[in-house]
């Protein structure tokens, strides 16, 4: 048994690995078009998902901070147990509210571009919130006397401890990104992986790899990872700079 | 004169105010009627609860008894409290640009966005800080910061101005631009209450002192009158420069303890 497998192990490996990376190279620097639909695709998804969550999840992360309410501390916990939710719940869960029987099935959004967009929304959503949470907390605790001797109400601090924490959310939002740019589980069920519609870099990856395609798989991987490391030195780079400019 | 009379928070009345954390009476049945045009300063070594008197005073901490009125009404209005400026011993500047420090407190104020600029100009040009307006107000120097502090706190327009050890941590020369920032509100009909433990300032802005040890308000009187002849042996020793952590025990309260064991032992007996 052992034998067998590690000779099946080899003949993939010899037959196939030492093509690979040409292919990958000449399907990135050829900009092949399928491969990059597949990217664009990518990004428009996980790009407006994030910034979906960070439109509903900044101004609710520091609500979350400035007020208390009963049931406040159980609120926090859930959500912060909610930044480990499986990518494949959240796909579920969107899955089971899209389709046909469920309550907004008569949309037609599943398998659609839009469906992934709402679950990896979701999947960010938490993330960027708890994140968020944390760092209004901390800068509140400081500001907090000031801005109420200037007669800033909870509600007026929240866009002004916003800005004045924009480079620490920064970080926060590219969590989200990660996240989002990362998964598979989601946009698999909601999307359904259809060629030249939903199909993105991770699930394409996935598919691929199991076709055995790896020189397609392997572009997209380089290229995934390529894009999450630019995306992140940007930020880091204008961050920083900015950061030790306002101290 | 008339700004006076017509300021909504003014005068500024403390009742009995008291207040306890932890069990421990940090300040004790304070009674003060604050009013009309002047520099108050507010004298007491650490931890007599001036940091605490002010806020109580500006409303940031509400007493845990007594009463704190603002003109004829005991409940801060949004108006009245727009009335009040506070600076802070070390001053909290948002992360931005002077400038932007001094029209985020306009804007908070509920100030026209086409009047912000050139109030806050003026305000930072009053200061001597206009050639720093667009820096960034947390890489300026600690006498320039405190200074935005207290353009931030003009541009405000208040009546009364509390001022929190403003100068404890700066050198002699910042200490000096920030009395004169002291005396420019004075002049303006400002209200200025200003804490210290530094005795050589008290000497040389004091319109009214306010001396308190150990929680308790000892002396409102005249500056004057409080330098040349204090009334309590506190503020006697204060000024002599002696060592003095809390109110001395009176005479009359050692006799009431005294009755009380002597009835208890009655009682036991």
């Amino acid at each position: 048994m052992m034998n067998v497998s590690y000779r099946s192990f080899r003949s993939i490996g010899g037959g196939v690995m030492h093509d690979v990376f040409p292919a990958a190279a000449s399907l990135i620097l050829g900009a092949d078009p399928k491969l990059l639909g597949i990217v664009l695709l990518s990004l428009r998804i996980s790009l407006t998902a994030v910034f979906i969550a960070t439109l509903i999840g900044l101004p609710m992360g520091a609500a979350l901070a400035l007020y208390r309410f009963p049931g406040r501390s159980g609120a926090v916990v859930v959500l912060n147990a909610l930044m480990g939710l499986p990518p494949v719940v959240a796909g579920l869960i969107i899955y089971l509210t899209l389709s046909r029987a469920g309550p907004l099935g008569s949309l037609g959004l599943l398998f659609t571009p839009t469906a992934m967009i709402v679950a990896q929304a979701l999947i960010v959503l938490p993330i960027v919130a708890a994140l968020t949470r944390q760092v209004i907390a901390d800068l509140w605790e400081e500001y907090r006397e000031q801005l109420e001797s200037l007669g800033s109400s909870r509600l007026r601090a929240i866009p002004t401890l916003l800005w004045d924490a924009r480079f620490s959310l920064i970080t926060t939002v590219l969590a989200g990104f990660g996240r989002a740019a990362a998964e598979v589980g989601a946009v698999l069920i909601v999307g359904g992986n259809i060629s030249g519609y939903t199909r993105v870099m991770t699930t394409a990856i996935a598919l691929e790899t199991s076709k055995g395609d790896l020189g397609l798989a392997l572009a997209l991987g380089v290229i995934l990872i390529g894009l999450i490391m630019l995306v992140n030195g940007i930020a880091y780079g204008v961050g920083s700079v900015a950061r030790r400019y306002y101290a | 004169m008339s700004a006076r009379e017509r300021s909504p928070v003014l005068p500024l009345r403390l009742e009995d105010v008291s207040v306890v954390r932890h069990g421990q009476t940090l300040l004790d049945r304070v009674s003060l009627r604050l009013e009309g045009d002047g520099r108050t300063l507010l004298l007491g070594p650490n931890g007599a609860g001036k940091s605490l008197l002010m806020r109580v005073c500006h409303g940031l901490l509400a007493p845990t008894a007594g009463r704190v009125m603002y003109g004829a009404s005991s409940l801060r209005t949004v108006e009245q409290r727009r009335r009040l400026a506070m600076v802070f011993q070390r001053p909290v500047l948002l992360r931005r640009s002077a400038l932007a420090n001094v029209l985020h407190a306009l804007s908070v104020h509920g100030v026209p966005r086409r009047r912000r600029g050139q109030l806050a100009q003026e305000a930072l040009a009053l200061f001597s800080l206009q050639h720093l307006a667009r820096r960034p107000a947390r890489v300026l120097s600690g006498g320039e910061q405190q200074r935005l502090a207290l353009a931030r706190a003009w541009a405000l327009a208040p009546d009364v101005v509390f001022l929190d050890e403003p100068t404890s941590a700066l050198d002699p020369t910042s200490t000096q631009a920030v009395e004169q920032a002291v005396d420019r509100f004075r002049d303006a009909g400002v209200t200025v209450l200003m804490a210290t433990h530094d005795l050589a300032q008290a000497r040389r802005l004091a319109d009214d002192v306010l001396f308190m040890c150990g929680g308790v308000l000892l002396e409102h009187t005249p500056a004057e009158a409080f330098f040349a002849r204090p009334r309590t042996p506190e503020a006697a020793a204060f000024l002599r420069g002696d060592l003095v952590t809390g109110p001395f025990p009176r005479l009359v309260e050692r006799l009431e303890e005294q009755c009380e064991s002597q009835e208890l032992d009655a009682l036991q007996r």
